[in-house]
């Protein structure tokens, strides 16, 4: 009785262990049926960097390049503004601050983690546009304000995976370069933030994830234009926008396409994941 | 502590005048921080400073009118839609951590094919997982968009999550505590439900906690498979009529552009609870630490 017990209950447990694998077969099984047709029928070259996107025209253009190069763009900014200011956010809490300032500071940064995207993009609707607008003209909502929101949204992952990191480096590497007369400064900068190269990479890589993911906050400050990126004040529009935009009233060719859209955004997603966990291997 | 190698501030300043690019760097570290910290009191004291003074009685009348635009039905919402995708993700996540923990052998090939796929899954954006739910739970099983859709996708997204922190949590037992139930007669299973669970119950609330504020938070996946309407569900088939969380509600004030104060207001609530969240996970935490 009791073994039979304990074999049911080992099924149940391994069975538990399937679901996350049966989710992932799931899930990219219904996007691939439901999106590489549609991605054929199209022409998979006038889909992937077609410049137009108007499925209402007739005959309906689906070229999705402007998003890719929207999402693109977008991340790389975003890297731009998150990377700096998080990586010497970490290089502080990890190096420098006091046992009181880093119960402050690290709660904080979980707090930054934690706050919901629609709360960011309302931020950014309602002081970062109007900012850009006062500053640089136009409408506000540009690629700019995109960058700006999501480097600030990537901050918090960017600083805690680098902190870990950081304090990861064994601590006779930081003794060693002070012992040869280097200051605090040129020490962390020029041994340990090399040591950790790898681990902080992967901090980079998976802030990238989530600004190519991020959906919600950048169709509020992004302005969504379905055209090529045409600067830095101009409205962009991304793969995520494209999706949520006009999933609501899209039917058959243009349903598939937002799919196959999907497809490709998930095509990103798994390039980074594969990048990431070649990143963590080498920094261990 | 006591540092032994404290200086003073003018051996500090002479150091760095000696050495100006040090002192760059010093400056650019402390002034990112103070950036960093800048940015999340003003987001913070900004959306309070917006949204209180418009929290008011009207939002919080039981019934949404486009008049009163109360925030109740979607917080009431928010709060079914978290019981019912934790009632699923939990058991399941908590489960597959027991067996990745207890029940697998070393170098079991089943184990890194789970660590791929969890891995994969925390990657994915929420909106392919909104699409999935769309595509799966919504057309192909035919549960229209509803209450029970959503709440599967979102358990699905959160899965990884309580997974890893379960493990993790379940892997900070001491094995002097399994060895002690093995040598008192204990059978497997016994010890994993009497002595493992119980010493690692911190840890794994902890992560569930982190769930929930994933599911608070949560818009993009929720727009195509829970829908927007702002009811209560009620009645037999509750469980499959369409719902708004607090956060898409949020979404839908702020881009319908009539109720920007309502949205500040309803930013207001959504910031407290993601606090309250935040706090208590740390307080997990921090018990199991001391545990």
């Amino acid at each position: 009785m009791k073994k039979y017990q304990e074999r049911i209950m080992k099924g149940v447990f391994f069975a538990a262990a399937s679901v996350s694998v049966l989710a992932v077969i799931l899930i990219c099984l219904f996007l691939l049926i439901n999106g590489l047709p549609v991605m054929g029928k199209i022409g998979v070259f006038d889909f992937l960097l077609g410049r137009t996107w108007r499925p209402n025209n007739v005959p309906p253009a689906y070229g999705i390049f402007p998003m890719i190069l929207g999402s693109i763009y977008v991340t790389v900014g975003a890297v731009a503004i998150g990377v700096p200011l998080g990586l010497l956010t970490a290089v502080f809490m990890a190096r420098y601050c006091s046992g009181t300032w880093y119960r402050f500071l690290k709660p904080a940064i979980n707090l930054l983690a934690g706050i919901p995207s629609v709360v960011y993009g309302f931020f950014g609707l309602v002081v970062i546009v109007p900012l850009i607008r006062d500053v640089f003209g136009g409408t506000g909502s540009s690629m700019l304000a995109a960058a700006i929101l999501l480097g600030i949204m990537i901050l918090p992952t960017i600083t805690s995976v680098s902190e870990a990191v950081l304090r990861a480096v064994p601590q006779n590497y930081y003794e060693g370069g002070l012992a040869l007369g280097a200051s605090h400064e040129r020490t962390i900068f020029y041994i340990l933030l090399p040591a950790a190269k790898s681990g902080i990479m992967a901090a980079v890589v998976l802030g990238i994830g989530r600004a190519i993911g991020e959906t919600m906050a950048v169709i509020m400050v992004a302005g969504n234009q379905a055209r090529m990126p045409a600067g830095l004040r101009k409205g962009v529009r991304t793969l995520t926008a494209n999706i949520v935009i006009e999933m609501g009233y899209a039917a058959e060719l243009h349903r598939g396409a937002l799919i196959a859209t999907a497809v490709v955004l998930f095509f990103f997603i798994l390039l980074i994941n594969s990048l990431l966990s070649w990143l963590k291997r080498r920094a261990v | 502590m006591v540092k032994l190698n404290r200086k003073a501030l003018k051996h500090k300043l002479e150091a760095y005048k000696r050495s100006p690019q040090s002192l760059v760097l010093y400056l650019l570290v402390v002034v990112a921080t103070v950036l960093t910290i800048g940015i999340l009191l003003y987001l913070i004291g900004y959306i309070l400073i917006t949204g209180i003074p418009h929290i008011t009685p009207d939002l919080f009348a039981w019934q949404y009118t486009t008049a009163n635009v109360s925030l109740m039905p979607a917080l009431i919402n928010t709060v079914l839609m978290t019981f019912i995708a934790l009632l699923i993700a939990a058991p399941v996540g908590i489960f597959s951590a027991i067996y990745l923990v207890e029940y697998a052998k070393r170098g079991n090939k089943f184990v890194g094919v789970i660590r791929l796929t969890t891995e994969t899954l925390s990657g994915i954006p929420s909106i392919v997982y909104g699409l999935f739910g769309l595509l799966f739970f919504v057309t192909t099983l035919g549960w229209g968009m509803s209450l029970l859709a959503g709440a599967f996708t979102l358990a699905i997204m959160i899965l990884p999550l309580i997974m890893r922190t379960a493990e993790e949590a379940l892997k900070a037992v001491p094995d002097a505590y399994r060895e002690g139930s093995f040598g008192l007669g204990a059978g497997k299973l016994r010890t994993v439900f009497k002595i493992v669970l119980p010493s690692a119950v911190p840890g794994i609330v902890a992560g569930i906690i982190l769930g929930i504020g994933r599911i608070v938070g949560e818009t993009a996946a929720l727009i195509y498979t829970a829908g927007t309407v702002a009811e209560i569900p009620r009645g037999k088939d509750f469980l499959f009529d369409s719902t708004r969380t607090l956060s898409v509600h949020m979404y839908a004030l702020t881009s319908e552009g009539l109720y920007i104060n309502q949205a500040a207001a309803t930013a207001v609530v959504l910031l407290m609870i993601v606090i309250l969240i935040n706090w208590f996970s740390g307080f997990m935490a921090k018990k199991l630490t001391k545990a």
